[in-house]
C-alpha cells in the first residue's frame, strides 16, 4: 500500500441471504483515480458498491477491505460515510417530509463534525449549496422539496450528485449513476462528477454501458463477471467490450486458467 | 359490558344536574330534553357495537365525572402559553364553559361571534337553523348527552362574501380533575365566505377527567373554511369528539386533526358533502405511546355530482398504544363524477403497538374515481441506511424518518406557530422513542 492508496480489497466474498455473490474481488484504488466497473447483469457489481457502503442485507464472508489503511468492516455504516465513502444510489430513496435542504444540511453538519471541521448554519449553508446546485444546473426550487420524493430518473441521480458534491468525499461510488439519464442530463451529471475529481480523491464508476466512460473517462477497467474481477485494462477495455460483448472476457480467462 | 353498568353511566351523567340549564326560548329547551331523550334510548357504546369495536371504553365508565358548576381559574400565564400569536380573535372555554372574559373581542368585520346566550336573547335565527342540524342526536349517544347538556356555546358567523383576516383560535381548558365538560361550538360559513379555525383541547393539570365536545360546522356556497384541530389532553383524560360538518355548493372545507394525548381518544369527523362540486381535504395525526388509544373515525357523505375528497390519516405508535382509523364513504346515487382518495398509513415503533384501519367504501354510483389504501409498517430499511449512508447514525435515521412521516401532516397546517408547535412535540416523542429504545 503506498500512502496514496485510498481503497485495498483482498479477496472479498460476501452473500445475500445465504447466496455467495461476491466471490474473490481484488481491487487497488489510489487518490487521483477513476475505476470502471463494467460487466453483465448479475455480475456482483451492484453488490460490491453496495458491501462497501456498508448495506445490512449483505454478509461479508470472507477477505479484507482497507480504507485508508483502516479495516473498512469494522465501521459501521455511517462512520465509513464520515470517514469519506459516499454511494450514490442506483435507485436513490424518497424520503417524504424531509426537505432536500434540511437534509443536506443535517448530512453536511454531521459529517463535517465528524472530520472536525466546523459546522455552517443555515444562511452559511444556503450561500454553499447554491453553488453546488450551479454546479449540476439543478433549479433552486429542488431545495424546498422533499427528498427524491416525486423526482423524475434523472432528477434523482442529479440530487444524488448534488449530496455528494456537498459530502466531499474521499471515495465516490457510483452506481450506475448513467441509467436512466438522457443524453443531456448524462452531461450535466458527467460534468458536475468530472469537476469534483481532486488529486486527492478516487471515483469507482458501476456502468453497464460505454457511454458514460466517454463523459467520465476512467484510468482503469475492470471486466467483473461471477463475483470477481476476470479482467483489469485501460480505458480502452471498455471500447473493447462495446464492440465484442462480455462472453470472450470470460473465455479468454477459462482459456487461461486451463 | 353490561347493560346496568352502561346506563350506571348515563345515571352518573345525569346526576350532575338535577335539571336543564333552562333557557329564554322555548326551542332550546325541547331540543334538550329530545337530546336527553335520545341519550337515555341510544345507552353508552360498547365493543360490542361495530362503530367501537376497536375501542373499549370500560375504563371510562368506571368512573364518574360531573360537570363543573362554574369555570375553574385559568392564570394569565397559563393562558398565555396556548394563545396563539397569529389569531386574530380567541374564544375560550373552561372546564366546558364559555369564558368571555378570557376570550378576546373580535374586531373582525367579516365575523360575528356571539355567545349562545346571547344569540338566543336576540333576532338572529342561526342558532336556532343550524344547532344539532350538521351533529345530529340520533347518530351518537356523546352528541346527544352534548346536547342534553349544552350550557352556553360559541357561534361564529362569517359573513356572505367576506374572508376572516386572521384565525379564530377556539381554545378548550381543562383546569381540574373529575369533571365532564361539554364544550360546544358552531361555525356558520355563509355563502362565498372564508375562514380559519383553530380549535385546541388543552389540559392544565394531569388528572382524570372527560371532554365531551361536539363542534358544527356549515358552509354554504362557495365557502372555504380550513379547520385545524388539536387534541393534547392530559394523558389521563379522555376525549371524545365530534365534528359534524356540511358542504354547500363548490365549497370547500380543510381539516387537519391531530391527537396528542387522552389515555382514551375518538373523533368523529362526518361530512355530508350536500350540493354540487364540494370539495373537502381531510388529514389527520395520531401521535402516541404508553398505553394511550386514539380512535379516528372519518364519514364522508358524497350526495351530489361532481363532489371531490381528499383523505390522508396517519399514525406513529409507540409503547403499547393503540390506535385506530375507520373512514366510511358514502357515494350516493346521484353523486355521479365523485372523485374520492382514502389514504392510512401508520407507524408502528414497537412490537406491542397495534393500528386498526378500516376503510369502509359504500358506492352507489357508477361513475365514479374512489381509490383507497393502507399501510401500516415499521420504518423501511432501505431508507435508513440512505441516511445512514449519508452519515446518520442509526437513532439519528429512525428519528428523522420518524418525524419526517409524522411532519407531512404538521407541515401542512397553516399556521407557522402552531405547526412549529407541533414540529417540536413531534421531535420530542421521537427523540424519547429512542432514548427508551437505548435504555438497556
Amino acid at each position: 500500500m503506498t500512502t496514496k492508496t485510498i481503497l485495498e480489497v483482498r479477496d472479498l466474498s460476501a452473500s445475500i441471504n445465504g447466496v455467495p455473490i461476491l466471490k474473490g474481488m481484488d481491487m487497488t484504488i489510489n487518490a487521483g483515480e477513476v475505476h470502471a466497473i463494467m460487466g453483465p447483469n448479475g455480475s456482483g457489481k451492484s453488490t460490491f458498491a453496495k458491501v462497501l457502503a456498508g448495506h445490512p442485507a449483505y454478509e461479508v464472508t470472507g477477505g479484507s477491505v482497507l480504507l485508508r489503511g483502516q479495516d473498512l468492516f469494522a465501521m459501521p455504516a455511517e462512520e465509513r460515510a464520515r470517514a469519506g465513502v459516499f454511494l450514490g444510489f442506483q435507485y436513490p430513496i424518497e424520503v417524504p417530509g424531509v426537505t432536500n435542504s434540511a437534509f443536506l444540511r443535517l448530512a453536511y453538519n454531521t459529517v463535517q463534525g465528524a472530520r472536525g471541521r466546523d459546522e455552517l448554519d443555515p444562511l452559511e449553508f444556503d450561500d454553499f449549496v447554491q453553488e453546488k446546485l450551479a454546479l449540476l444546473e439543478m433549479d433552486p426550487a429542488f431545495l424546498d422539496r422533499s427528498v427524491n420524493e416525486g423526482f423524475s430518473g434523472g432528477e434523482k441521480k442529479r440530487n444524488e450528485i448534488l449530496q455528494m458534491a456537498v459530502l466531499e468525499p474521499m471515495l465516490a461510488i457510483l452506481d450506475e449513476v448513467d441509467s436512466g439519464l438522457d443524453i443531456d442530463a448524462l452531461r450535466i451529471v458527467a460534468s458536475g462528477v468530472n469537476r469534483l475529481r481532486t488529486a486527492d480523491n478516487a471515483i469507482l464508476l458501476v456502468t453497464h454501458y460505454q457511454r458514460l466512460l466517454d463523459h467520465i473517462v476512467p484510468d482503469y477497467v475492470h471486466v467483473m463477471d461471477g463475483g470477481r474481477v476476470l479482467r483489469t485494462g485501460s480505458k480502452d477495455l471498455a471500447l473493447e467490450l462495446e464492440s465484442r460483448g462480455y462472453d470472450w472476457v470470460a473465455k479468454e480467462k477459462a482459456g487461461v486458467a486451463a | 359490558m353490561s347493560e346496568t353498568l352502561s346506563n350506571g353511566h348515563l345515571d352518573s351523567l345525569l346526576r350532575g344536574q338535577s335539571r336543564l340549564p333552562s333557557s329564554a326560548r322555548g326551542w332550546l329547551d325541547a331540543l334538550r330534553a329530545d337530546a336527553l331523550e335520545q341519550a337515555n334510548a341510544l345507552s353508552v357504546p360498547t365493543t360490542r357495537d361495530e362503530e367501537w369495536r376497536y375501542t373499549d371504553l370500560s375504563p371510562l365508565y368506571q368512573k364518574s365525572f360531573l360537570p363543573a358548576p362554574s369555570a375553574g381559574t385559568v392564570a394569565a400565564q397559563a393562558l398565555d402559553a396556548c394563545l396563539l400569536p397569529e389569531a386574530g380573535c380567541r374564544l375560550v372555554f373552561v372546564d366546558g364553559h364559555y369564558a368571555p372574559r378570557l376570550s378576546s373581542a373580535c374586531a373582525d368585520p367579516a365575523l360575528g361571534v356571539t355567545s349562545f346566550s346571547d344569540a338566543l336573547a336576540g333576532q338572529d335565527p342561526t342558532l336556532q337553523a343550524n344547532l344539532a342540524r350538521h351533529a345530529p342526536l340520533g347518530a351518537d349517544t356523546f352528541v346527544a348527552v352534548n346536547t342534553a347538556w349544552l350550557q352556553d356555546g360559541v357561534q361564529v358567523r362569517v359573513h356572505a362574501g367576506r374572508t376572516a383576516a386572521a384565525p379564530i383560535q377556539v381554545l378548550c381548558l381543562s383546569t381540574r380533575p373529575d369533571v365532564v365538560a361539554y364544550p360546544r361550538l358552531l361555525v356558520v360559513a355563509e355563502a362565498d365566505s372564508g375562514c380559519t379555525l383553530v380549535e385546541d383541547y388543552v389540559a392544565l393539570h394531569g388528572g382524570e377527567y372527560l371532554t365531551n365536545a361536539v363542534t358544527e360546522v356549515a358552509l354554504a356556497d362557495g365557502a372555504r373554511v380550513r379547520h385545524v384541530r388539536v387534541q393534547r389532553e392530559s394523558t389521563s383524560g379522555f376525549h371524545i369528539g365530534t365534528c359534524g360538518v356540511r358542504i354547500g355548493r363548490g365549497a370547500h372545507y380543510l381539516s387537519s386533526a391531530v391527537a396528542l394525548g387522552a389515555r382514551i381518544s375518538r373523533f368523529n369527523l362526518n361530512i355530508v358533502q350536500a350540493a354540487e362540486g364540494a370539495e373537502s381535504t381531510l388529514d389527520g395525526l395520531a401521535l402516541i405511546g404508553g398505553r394511550q388509544l386514539a380512535d379516528m373515525h372519518s364519514l364522508l357523505d358524497h350526495r351530489y355530482a361532481h363532489g371531490r375528497s381528499r383523505q390522508l390519516f396517519k399514525s406513529v405508535v409507540d409503547d403499547e398504544a393503540h390506535a385506530v382509523f375507520n373512514g366510511k364513504i358514502f357515494v350516493h346515487h346521484g353523486a355521479q363524477r365523485t372523485d374520492s382518495s382514502q389514504q392510512s398509513r401508520s407507524l408502528l415503533l414497537s412490537p406491542r403497538a397495534r393500528v386498526d384501519s378500516k376503510p369502509q367504501l359504500e358506492i352507489f354510483a357508477d361513475d365514479v374515481k374512489c381509490a383507497h389504501g393502507a399501510a401500516v409498517g415499521q420504518l423501511e430499511a432501505e431508507q435508513v441506511f440512505y441516511l445512514k449512508s449519508r452519515g446518520l447514525d442509526e437513532a439519528g435515521a429512525r428519528n428523522l424518518l420518524t418525524f419526517a412521516f409524522a411532519a407531512e401532516i404538521v407541515h401542512r397546517i397553516p399556521l407557522p406557530s402552531l405547526a412549529a408547535q407541533l414540529e417540536r412535540i413531534v421531535l420530542q416523542q421521537t427523540q424519547k422513542q429512542t432514548s427508551d429504545r437505548n435504555r438497556p
